[in-house]
């Protein structure tokens, strides 16, 4: 069970929160070749180590919010507000 | 031990007596049983090996029916009076065990053996056998009748460990004004130091820890938790600890479980963790190293001291470090012949062999064991003598050469080093490895708010471990899986070099253990056979739980009823009490129909049905998602969702809609109602209801959080009533209101706010049945004095309450989609008939760009259509279908089915394969493999095609 620093609230506990998948990926014009959108659909980095993703505090505030996670340690650098620029990477693993 | 305190037990059916603080496994020494149990494969007899957690032999059966837990440790188990204590293997009994015949087979049961031998006709043919001679204990017969709590803890410091390091540990991080919660797996603290004669700080110990425990009790951000195992650490430092709550207060079964749970299981948030866990001995690997009467040295040195026991009354000693020799004093001073001590270590170090000398104990540097004789007790032990590199015996037992040696004796204390209990630190992503100089594994790197102290941070110099001769298939790693030195040998040969693959095929280190005694040994044996070092080899991974955990615990009270949480419509009282049968539909427990007295639930649903079609029903359908959408750019945001045209919606009009995910599937379908310019109302399907709320927060939040928008969800505030049937406007005409019902008025597909019985209104005249309806929304409370009110003045009429059956029933007979029921995660619009609308709009909406994706438009994907029955048989929904003379296996599958209510023709939903163009042709339809009946495709509706029921 992850503790997430929630923004808003705290740190709490995983089960009070949905995990939304990578954060920061631009929704394209809908005139983009069948490539760009399907690359845009399901073309995901996967990647080992930071990861910019999105959670849903659902059980308390209701707030989306980024965070950037290692996905090797499950550690949790940072949270940011939802719209906030991605932070600069910084990884201590 | 309370020596004034006899507790009588029972152990395989015999009455036994022991004290007061014993252990079940101190009490059975000292009665003298020797054989607790026996062996996996081989059913050899077996004794016990340790005085801990690790104890791989003594797995025993506590209680019984029920109440029975399988493959307790007897050294763990406190002894509470009237214990019922059986063997898990042998028959008839453990001293006389006809599975002991296998032990003579044994060249046949190597690794891999069930893999290879038990596949014809399968596994399953061999299972129930096979588990019934392996001893792995027996489930309880019944419903655990024990209570078990799970509780959640907050602290700074959460010190494992109650020893001497432990409570040093935890009154350090007190003294800083930390909260401290000190865990103990024992139920007293002091672990080791209570009995092992050495001091703390110059102080005997005892009195240590008496002032230790009196400091820390006067603290009050100290918590202790004595009998709280630490089974794991999981992401952040989240720890579980199980407390052992009913053997703590030394009383068990009935008189217990009024009072207190059986166990606790801790849930703990701590920011920062001691390991004080210590260190477990390791076994020494020989010949037969596995009969009873071999034991642990310290455990040995456990029992003696602490529970006044003697492992033997002629005891040989064993080792690779300094600890045993302690073990030689303690016995020499009870009174015990020590017949040597065989140290593997050549020089064995100045400081043991003086001590020795000193008590007259003669030591054989040098020397380890190459085998042992003796069936249901130790009787012999040969030692031989290593040569330089310990990689062969210069003579060897049996006789053969100058210094081999057979000593006669009842017991052989064996250390094999020590390694520290880290599983812990290893469940916090710690990383360990093999430490030639202690045979140990030791940490790599610190893991960030996770430490060791005292033995778990110690590593103490050892020799080899190893007797480099003997055979090998007598050479016990892994007692508790039967797993030999040959076992590891033929792995290799089968080239299973990984060690995680070596452990799945030889199963050592998969036993209830978790081998605690035979990870390290592994690696020792691997690695000579391979030629390397041990420190080449990586460890398997050490997974929580660090011991067995009661399910019981994990579950605590979340059982049955409390299971899960369930929601009840507003009007459950009324229909409970008017013969619903309830169904639970994702959390809402929901009427399926309502039963009259003699009725079956077919009769019921078409009897309900009927009544719909011929006068009006009533339908509870509160669990419509009801979303209520604010501000000024409200029908823009939701104009991005539907593939409808909501920027047309006029004042006080419904439009039904359906919303796609990204990729163009069909994710959920609903009204959408237009009250003020700045003000929707959204419905979603029951089950959607939070789905659809969060989906619409998310893009709302993080993709255009520029609109002026906000969404609240009121699916719980409003009782949502649809009155359906032909009738359905005089009686809604007959309650008090203040909203014209005429049709004129009150058109299909319009709304109205207003009055009913003087409760707050919503009405909307949508149909999900094909009849004349208004869905009448009123709060919650009001719920159920509409629905009385509503059913009193239809009683004349016919007007009868209807179940889901029913709803669904009509709407198929309409031809209405069903999400999730004829839709699945592939269909898009088109596949339903809705593809001229999503593509006639013009503005984006979430999905659209992907319904122009080449696998969206294929014109062969598979089509929403009706089926007719032509031979008469009711469809079976999943049925398959199959175009006549089709080149696929299936071209297509029922969705839906139903008998109609009006006609009693049997008919269906069916996505078919470029469906709509089959329209007037036949098909074969298949359940199960077998050709059942023939169906022509038609368009639905199959009543009411022009609507006319429904607009009236």
């Amino acid at each position: 069970m992850l503790r997430i620093p929630c923004p808003h609230c705290g740190v709490r506990d995983e089960p009070e929160f949905v995990f939304g998948g990578p954060s920061h990926i631009a929704r394209p014009e809908s005139s983009v070749s069948d490539e760009v959108w399907t690359d845009y659909l399901f073309m995901r980095e996967n990647r080992v180590g930071l990861h910019y993703e999105r959670w849903l505090h659902a059980y308390g505030c209701g707030r989306w919010f980024n965070a950037v996670r290692n996905t090797l340690t499950h550690e949790i650098l940072e949270t940011y507000l939802m719209g906030d620029p991605r932070p600069p990477l910084t990884d201590r693993s | 031990m309370d020596r004034t305190r006899a507790i009588p037990f029972q152990f395989n059916g015999k009455r036994f007596e022991g004290f007061a603080g014993d252990s079940v496994a101190s009490a059975l020494l000292a009665n003298g049983v020797r054989v607790v149990g026996r062996s996996f494969k081989f059913h050899r007899p077996r004794g016990l090996l340790s005085a801990g957690v690790e104890e791989p032999n003594g797995l025993l059966t506590v209680g019984d029916g029920a109440a029975r837990t399988a493959s307790v440790r007897a050294p763990v188990q406190m002894l509470v009076p009237e214990l019922d204590v059986h063997s898990q293997a042998g028959w008839p009994s453990v001293d006389f065990d006809v599975g002991r015949a296998l032990d003579f087979t044994a060249s046949l049961w190597q690794a891999g053996f069930y893999n290879k031998t038990f596949i014809w006709p399968s596994w399953h043919a061999y299972e129930p056998a096979v588990r019934r001679m392996a001893g792995l204990g027996r489930a309880p017969d019944g419903p655990d009748p024990d209570r078990y709590e799970v509780r959640n803890m907050h602290c700074d410091v959460l010190v494992i460990g109650g020893g001497a390091a432990g409570l040093r540990e935890a009154i350090d991080a007190a003294r800083t004004g930390a909260r401290v919660v000190l865990a103990e797996r024992e139920f007293q603290f002091g672990g080791e130091t209570l009995w092992n004669g050495s001091g703390v700080d110059g102080e005997p110990g005892n009195d240590w820890i008496s002032r230790a425990l009196t400091g820390l009790a006067a603290m009050t951000e100290v918590r202790l938790l004595p009998g709280s195992t630490a089974v794991g650490i999981y992401d952040d430092r989240v720890t579980v600890l199980v407390e052992r709550v009913a053997e703590a207060s030394g009383v068990s079964g009935a008189p217990h479980r009024r009072r207190a749970p059986r166990e606790r299981y801790w849930i703990v948030r701590a920011e920062r963790i001691v390991l004080a866990t210590g260190a477990i001995e390791q076994p020494l690997i020989f010949e037969n190293n596995d009969r009873p009467g071999i034991m642990l040295a310290g455990a040995a040195r456990q029992y003696l001291r602490r529970f006044g026991v003697a492992v033997g009354s002629r005891v040989l000693i064993a080792t690779n470090n300094d600890s045993a020799y302690a073990l030689a004093k303690d016995l020499k001073e009870a009174g015990v012949l020590v017949l040597g001590i065989a140290d593997s270590r050549h020089p064995v170090p100045i400081e043991p062999s003086t001590a020795a000398a000193s008590l007259g104990i003669e030591v054989f540097p040098g020397t380890i064991p190459t085998g042992t004789a003796g069936f249901s007790r130790l009787k012999t032990v040969w030692l031989g003598r290593l040569n330089a590199d310990a990689s062969g015996i210069v003579s060897s037992g049996g006789g053969t050469g100058a210094g081999a040696r057979v000593v006669a004796c009842d017991a052989l204390a064996v250390s094999g080093g020590f390694t520290p209990a880290l599983q812990l630190y290893a469940h916090a992503g710690g990383a360990l490895a093999y430490d030639p100089s202690s045979g140990a594994l030791l940490p790599v790197h610190p893991v960030p708010g996770v430490t060791a102290a005292g033995g778990a941070a110690q590593s103490i110099p050892a020799g080899p471990r190893m007797s480099p001769s003997g055979r090998p298939g007598r050479q016990w790693v892994d007692l508790l899986h039967d797993v030999t030195v040959a076992d590891l040998e033929l792995a290799l040969r089968e080239n299973f070099t990984s060690m995680e693959h070596l452990k799945r095929y030889t199963t050592v280190g998969m036993a209830a253990d978790q081998g605690k005694t035979s990870t390290v040994a592994t690696l020792d044996v691997v690695a000579r056979l391979r030629g390397i070092s041990p420190s080449q080899l990586k460890h398997t991974t050490m997974r929580p739980p660090f011991v067995p955990v009661t399910l019981g615990a994990i579950a605590g009270r979340d059982l049955g009823e409390r299971f899960a949480p369930r929601r009840e419509l507003p009007m459950n009282a009324w229909h409970a009490a008017h013969g619903a049968l309830f169904h639970d539909y994702g959390e809402w427990r929901r009427p399926t129909a309502y039963l009259k007295p003699g009725e079956t639930r077919e009769g019921a649903v078409r009897r309900e049905a009927m009544a719909v079609r011929a006068e009006a029903g009533l339908f509870d359908g509160s669990p419509l998602g009801k979303l209520e959408i604010h501000g000024p750019d409200a029908v823009e945001f939701l104009d991005r969702f539907y593939i409808n045209d909501l920027s047309t919606l006029k004042p006080m009009r419904a439009r039904y809609g359906l919303m796609l995910r990204e990729s163009g599937v069909i994710f959920d379908d609903g009204t959408v109602t237009l009250l003020a310019p700045d003000h929707l109302i959204v419905t979603t399907t029951s089950g959607g209801a939070k789905n659809v709320f969060r989906w619409l927060e998310e893009w709302r939040q993080c993709e255009w959080p520029d609109l002026r928008v906000a969404i609240i969800p009121v699916t719980e505030q409003w009782a949502t009533i649809a009155l359906a049937g032909p009738k359905a406007r005089t009686v809604l005409s007959r309650l008090d209101t203040d909203i014209d019902l005429s049709a004129a008025a009150f058109p299909h597909l319009g709304s109205r706010m207003g009055h009913l019985l003087g409760f707050p209104a919503r009405i909307f005249r949508v149909s999900f049945t094909g009849e004349l309806t208004y869905e009448i929304n009123v709060p919650a409370r009001a719920g159920q004095a509409v629905w009385e009110a509503l059913l009193s003045a239809g009683a004349g009429d016919g007007v009868q309450p209807l179940g889901l059956d029913a709803l669904l029933l009509l709407r198929l007979e309409k031809g209405f989609l069903h999400i999730g029921t004829d839709t699945d995660g592939t269909t898009i619009p088109d596949d339903v008939g809705w593809g001229k609308a999503a593509a006639n709009k013009r503005r984006d909406f979430i999905g659209k760009r992907s319904l122009l994706l080449p696998e969206n438009t294929r014109t062969d994907r598979h089509q929403l259509v009706g089926l007719a029955n032509t031979d008469g048989a009711a469809f079976v929904i999943g049925s398959h279908l199959r175009v006549p003379g089709s080149a696929h296996g299936s071209d297509g599958w029922i969705t839906s089915a139903c008998t109609t209510v009006l006609t009693n023709q049997p008919v269906g939903l069916a996505m078919v394969r470029g469906g709509r163009a089959r329209v007037g042709q036949e098909v074969e339809v298949y359940d199960l493999g077998a050709r059942v009946a023939r169906a022509r495709i038609v368009n639905p509706p199959f009543v009411d095609p022009a609507g006319e029921r429904m607009n009236g």
